[in-house]
């Protein structure tokens, strides 16, 4: 019987020639990754294994979610991940400023995580990893703490959606419209205990930024992974900056799938996901007026070059509404450096937004642009749920880099054709 | 394990989010975690909650943020056992880990109210709602899964073990 890709790579790394659904199988890790929230308790549970670290150059520890530090007590808890980075000789160690930034946008950054691998990290949106055609799942801390110190994590195989795309991908369409409508279509549990696996015509009209945009966000839908195939795409990408070496899968042409799930990108247009679920997804174009009073634009969603790039575009020559704070994060520093160079960051300053350096900031509520009673925010991060971006009766729409820059210069959730 | 205790009922979808909010993830004092457990959408939880005092959610319990924070918060409130029609993975993963135990029991979760009295045999998965009569009984963990259980959680489980 055949493997998808998901299978194949647990196969592999379990050492094994087969594995199917529902089966219990330890793995070998590439890399295991934790950030300021989850590492200090990580850090915790793996003294009492009470041995070193597997591998120093395969754990990656990012300081990304209330960084640069916001009070005394996160400033602690960043720090007990320095002094153990150093202690450990952890090579992967990305101080902020320097050139790190958002745990998800530098991991493939740095070429970290590449096809065919397979990575564990405390924290959900791992998942993000396999847009390069790897295995990439988010854990917890006692899990993260036991991959520090074995090499190993335990999974059971999960079964698998084929989501097939087809159809050509209109201009003013992206990732974020992609991956929205998924979810508004299968629900938050739609892809519970089960990976999605993303096939068709329609994979190569989208970007690495789309792709990593959609992987990202497959935990919305429940899933314990996303993953793309390997196309020429892929390979432009990990070409040059994964040093390790790596070995893409694909799917036998008999791999089995729970069911089939088909998008025709031609019929999407630019969708937003209401209050408090990511999978309340409705169309731009039906949902009447709808004030707002902040836009955020980055996080490790939609905090890439490209995602930069469509929000500048819109706002070039704009300003942001009088009554809207419109907050711009890179994703990196190497992302803040090129939208400096090719002149986003003037277009974002000028036209009245605030641009932040790298960090995961308000899209969990940390700082950096948190809501107060009765606000709403339109947001290219990933989740809405009550209280996400700070109180609880604030609302947080979620949309692409396109939605949230036309919307940040009409005050009103709006498509770019809106803007004159 | 067998335990008795009042009911908690909570909904579909309950985030990790609500079940410790970020702005309290500046500490992960089990302790301080338990005072904020579920205040974005109970505010009495923490305050009333007694030890031995059972939480039951809906559908997907424990979606979203990857935090552990939230099993511990939960675990550190006393609440000893977790029932839900279902649970997101990665909560699923983090309260076997650290020894909470959790109870997938699909529809019959609605047949559990808030303030009901629960009889629980953790570890056969048995449910009986002392306030109703009715009796239901939770998918088991596999194998290995249990192994991990029984030895308190993961870490335990690693020492006595050496590996995995």
């Amino acid at each position: 019987m055949g493997m998808n890709m998901t299978e194949k790579i647990l196969a592999r790394h379990a050492g094994i020639p087969s594995v199917e659904p529902g089966q219990l199988i330890t793995c070998k890790l590439d890399m295991v990754l934790a950030n300021d929230i989850t590492a200090p308790p990580a850090i915790k549970e793996f003294e009492k294994v009470g041995r070193p670290v597997f591998d120093r150059t395969k754990i990656a520890l990012v300081p990304d979610h209330f960084t640069p530090n916001k009070d005394m007590k996160t400033a602690a808890l960043t720090k007990s991940v320095r002094d153990f980075a150093k202690q450990q000789r952890i090579v992967n160690y990305f101080e902020v400023g320097h050139d790190a930034g958002i745990e998800h946008v530098i991991l493939p950054e740095k070429g970290l995580v590449g096809p065919g691998m397979l990575t564990i990290g405390a924290d959900s949106h791992t998942c993000t990893y396999g847009a390069v055609n790897g295995f990439a799942t988010g854990v917890g801390t006692t899990d993260l703490a036991v991959g520090m110190a074995t090499g190993e994590a335990w999974f059971k195989v999960p079964a698998a959606i084929k989501v097939e795309l087809t159809g050509r991908k209109p201009k003013n369409i992206n990732g974020k419209d992609v991956i929205l409508t998924l979810i508004g279509m299968i629900g938050v549990d739609g892809a519970l205990y089960q990976s999605l696996e993303f096939a068709g015509d329609g994979v190569a009209e989208l970007s690495m930024a789309d792709r990593f945009t959609i992987a990202n966000m497959a935990i919305e839908a429940g899933g314990k992974n996303g993953i793309f195939p390997f196309d020429a795409q892929t390979k432009a990408y990990v070409e040059g900056r994964v040093q390790a070496p790596y070995e893409p899968v694909a799917p036998d042409a008999d791999a089995q799938y729970a069911r089939t799930v088909t998008i025709d990108l031609a019929a999407l247009t630019p969708v937003v996901a209401f209050p408090h679920l990511p999978g309340n997804t409705k169309r731009v174009a039906d949902i009447g007026r709808i004030d707002i009073q902040q836009v955020v634009i980055g996080s490790c969603t939609n905090g890439r070059l490209e995602d930069l790039a469509i929000a500048a575009a819109i706002l070039k020559g704009h300003k942001v509404h009088p009554d809207v704070r419109c907050i711009v994060i890179p994703g990196s520093q190497q992302v803040y450096l090129e939208a400096l160079a090719a002149g986003y960051l003037k277009t974002f300053v000028e036209a009245g937004a605030a641009v932040s350096t790298p960090t995961c900031g308000p899209c969990m509520g940390g700082h950096m642009g948190i809501l107060t009673a009765g606000e709403r925010c339109v947001s290219t991060t990933n989740r809405n749920f009550r209280g996400r971006m700070g109180h609880v009766d604030s609302e947080v729409y979620l949309a692409g880099p396109h939605v949230a820059a036309a919307s940040a210069i009409l005050g009103r959730i709006a498509v770019p054709e809106e803007v004159e | 394990m067998e335990v008795k205790g009042k009911v908690w009922r909570y909904g579909d979808n309950i985030d990790t989010d609500v079940i410790i909010p970020a702005r309290y993830l500046n500490s992960f004092d089990p302790a301080e975690l338990a005072s904020h457990c579920m205040v974005d959408i109970d505010e009495t939880f923490a305050q009333k909650v007694q030890p031995g005092d059972l939480m039951v959610g809906g559908k997907n319990f424990g979606c979203g943020s990857s935090r552990e924070h939230a099993p511990i918060a939960i675990k550190a409130s006393g609440v000893p056992v977790v029932i839900a029609a279902s649970f997101a993975r990665i909560f699923y993963r983090n309260g076997i880990n650290i020894g909470l135990p959790l109870l997938e029991i699909g529809d019959a979760v609605e047949k559990i109210n808030a303030g009901d009295v629960l009889q629980v045999d953790t570890t056969a998965g048995i449910i009986k709602n002392l306030t109703t009569g009715d009796t239901f009984k939770a998918h088991p963990l596999p194998g290995f899964v249990q192994d991990i259980a029984r030895a308190g959680g993961l870490i335990h489980y690693i020492k006595e073990k050496g590996s995995l």
